[in-house]
């Protein structure tokens, strides 16, 4: 019997702390583990107790890439339950700052963590060496949407503005014209983003994923929507839990969600651009176009080209919102608690991040449920992995370890929000 | 209003155990620091930390690392001189931190004239830990280095490089 193993004593450019272990027998991938081993944080447990309004405040500390959508998810729950709707300009400051979450996270993600894989560097300083342009585009495009967040959010990360039924405070006009030149150029760099990364070489690799995303009536997804996927899946947010369920392994502490009905399922930018298409800007599904990406992608390497489009979709829509808006009268509108169960789920950059909370009548929170979006790919990347392996098992060391932790980062693991470091091991027994 | 000519980081999240240490040093400094000198607490986010020195000359950076020394022991580098080793990456749970963000500024010609980085060695990260006594003591050798360091300087910050628990040798050049 011989064994081949392949260690990365931690995978660098992912949130987090984690491992991989493949198994290879008779050259047949016979087991494959996603382990995650940072201790349980007990975030749902420590809600309970606390006053609703205290919900976007602490889960905002989940992950400090996303805390965004952690806020997000807990008020519109809350705001369901007690029978509050958020419209006009303050709906549109939330979804405002959602942009400048999605376009700091997925430009971090393209230049910094996963555009390395592509040209062959170990990481990005090696990478800005040789592509100096490149490397400050993206760290300009990231300030961007850090500004974003910050002038709306209080600060750029753990931000604290957001409140059950608005915001704390609401800029006025002229905070936001600045952003407008900067906003100007943004759209140019990221079309040069997208024509950037449209020209990598990708690895022939597609499954036949069910994509689960949100769809809104007429707008690409983030902020609202109905739970749907490409096998039939259209629910409200309220029958969540009659179609998915969190599965205990023994192997992770984070638990894995999968659909009770069919198993695995895939959540982020290309579900949601494989669901949404329709929905982008016409001007983006024209560069998504240009890029020669197809109205449907089903190859995660490509979620790089997807995530540069989404940046695109993300800074057309701050543009937007930032032209048209006018302050609201007040900066919140009125919540009383009242006693009962609401849901919230809005896209987190790396996908849906769902919310169920149960308040009483004096507004304590009695139960909390949150669903991250890296815990509802864990059992996608696993398959991934068993299927890359099986298929390239002919490769060198080193080059198959390379394509395993390129392929987790297809997904830009937060692991932070369920984990830390990764460790990747192949194990090979003939 | 032109950047003070030096910056003083503190970098931490001041609920996460020793991780805290450069944020508290950060607000000690400020109380004592002479004009011309800046104090900022940071997250430690990279391209945060990128921007914030852009147009300082020197940049006196203060953060707990994880580098398998024992808790306490005091990391001094002068990162305008030398590249950061490698057992200081991803001493935090971002995936672009401090190291990184230097290390980037380096690569892109960006760093300013003089970094110099004190890591202190923590002994526990957990969320809701309080600072562990090796840390509290070796932040406060930090604290009176740096403020002798920056009293005394002349235009132009040197630390010696070295690691180890006692007081160092500060020093103008």
């Amino acid at each position: 019997m011989r064994t081949r193993t392949v260690r990365v004593d931690y995978l660098a450019r992912v949130e987090g702390e984690g491992a991989f272990h493949i198994k290879v027998k008779d050259n047949r991938v016979v087991d494959s583990k996603f382990r995650i081993f940072e201790p349980p944080r007990f975030f749902e447990a420590f809600l309970r107790g606390r006053r609703f309004e205290e919900a976007p405040d602490i889960t905002a500390r989940i992950c400090g890439i996303c805390p965004i959508a952690y806020q997000s998810s807990s008020v519109q729950a809350m705001e369901e339950i007690c029978g509050v709707k958020v419209a006009g300009p303050l709906r549109d400051l939330r979804r405002l700052i959602y942009c400048g979450e999605w376009i700091e996270s997925h430009v971090l993600h393209v230049y910094m963590l996963h555009l390395p894989d592509f040209l062959g560097y170990e990481d990005a300083i090696r990478l800005a060496k040789d592509h100096p342009d490149a490397v400050k585009r993206g760290l300009r495009l990231k300030k961007l949407g850090n500004d974003l967040v910050r002038v709306l959010g209080g600060r750029e990360i753990h931000p604290i503005n957001m409140r059950v039924g608005g915001f704390y405070r609401t800029p006025s006009r002229k905070e936001f014209e600045t952003f407008l030149p900067e906003l100007e150029w943004a759209r140019e760099a990221a079309l040069e983003t997208i024509r950037l990364v449209s020209h990598l070489e990708f690895p022939k690799f597609e499954r036949d994923y069910e994509f689960v995303s949100l769809r809104h009536g007429d707008e690409y997804p983030m902020n609202e929507g109905r739970l749907v996927s490409n096998k039939g899946l259209d629910i409200p947010l309220s029958e969540y839990f009659d179609h998915f369920e969190e599965r205990h392994v023994s192997h992770s502490n984070a638990l894995q969600s999968v659909l009770k009905a069919r198993g695995a399922y895939h959540v982020g930018p290309l579900a949601r651009y494989n669901l949404n298409f329709d929905r982008l800007f016409p001007s983006v599904q024209q560069a998504a176009r240009d890029a020669g990406l197809a109205e449907t992608c089903r190859n995660p390497f490509q979620s790089i080209i997807v995530r540069s489009v989404e940046t695109l979709q993300a800074v057309e829509e701050a543009v937007r919102i930032i032209e048209g808006y006018q302050p609201p009268e007040t900066p919140a509108v009125r919540v009383q608690p009242r006693e009962g169960v609401g849901h919230g789920c809005t896209e987190a950059p790396r996908g849906i991040c769902f919310h169920r909370y149960r308040i009483d009548s004096k507004g304590i929170i009695r139960d909390a449920r949150i669903i991250p979006p890296t815990s509802q790919n864990q059992v996608t990347i696993e398959e991934d992995l068993l299927d890359l392996v099986s298929t390239k098992l002919a490769l060198p060391q080193e080059k198959l370890t390379w394509l395993c932790e390129q392929a987790i980062r297809n997904y830009d693991p937060c692991i932070s929000c369920a984990t830390h470091f990764l460790k990747l091991t192949v194990e090979q027994v003939t | 209003m032109p950047p003070s000519a030096v910056l003083i980081l503190g970098v931490g999240n001041e609920w996460r155990g020793d991780d805290a240490i450069g944020v508290l040093l950060a607000r000690r400094l400020r109380e004592r620091a002479p004009p011309g000198v800046e104090v900022k607490e940071h997250s430690g986010e990279g391209a945060g930390l990128m921007e914030e020195w852009v147009g300082h000359d020197a940049v006196i950076i203060l953060d707990a690392v994880r580098s398998g020394s024992p808790p306490g022991t005091i990391h001094r580098l002068d990162a305008s001189r030398e590249a950061i080793p490698s057992r200081f990456f991803h001493a935090s749970s971002h995936a672009f931190s401090v190291a990184e963000a230097v290390e980037l500024s380096r690569a892109l010609g960006a760093l300013p004239e003089v970094v110099l980085l004190y890591g202190i060695e923590g002994r526990e990260f957990a969320a809701g830990a309080g600072l562990s006594e090796e840390v509290r003591m070796g932040g406060a050798v930090v604290l009176e280095e740096v403020m002798a360091l920056i009293e005394s300087h002349a235009g132009r910050l040197a630390v010696k490089s070295r690691t180890g628990t006692g007081t160092g040798s500060a020093s103008r050049s």
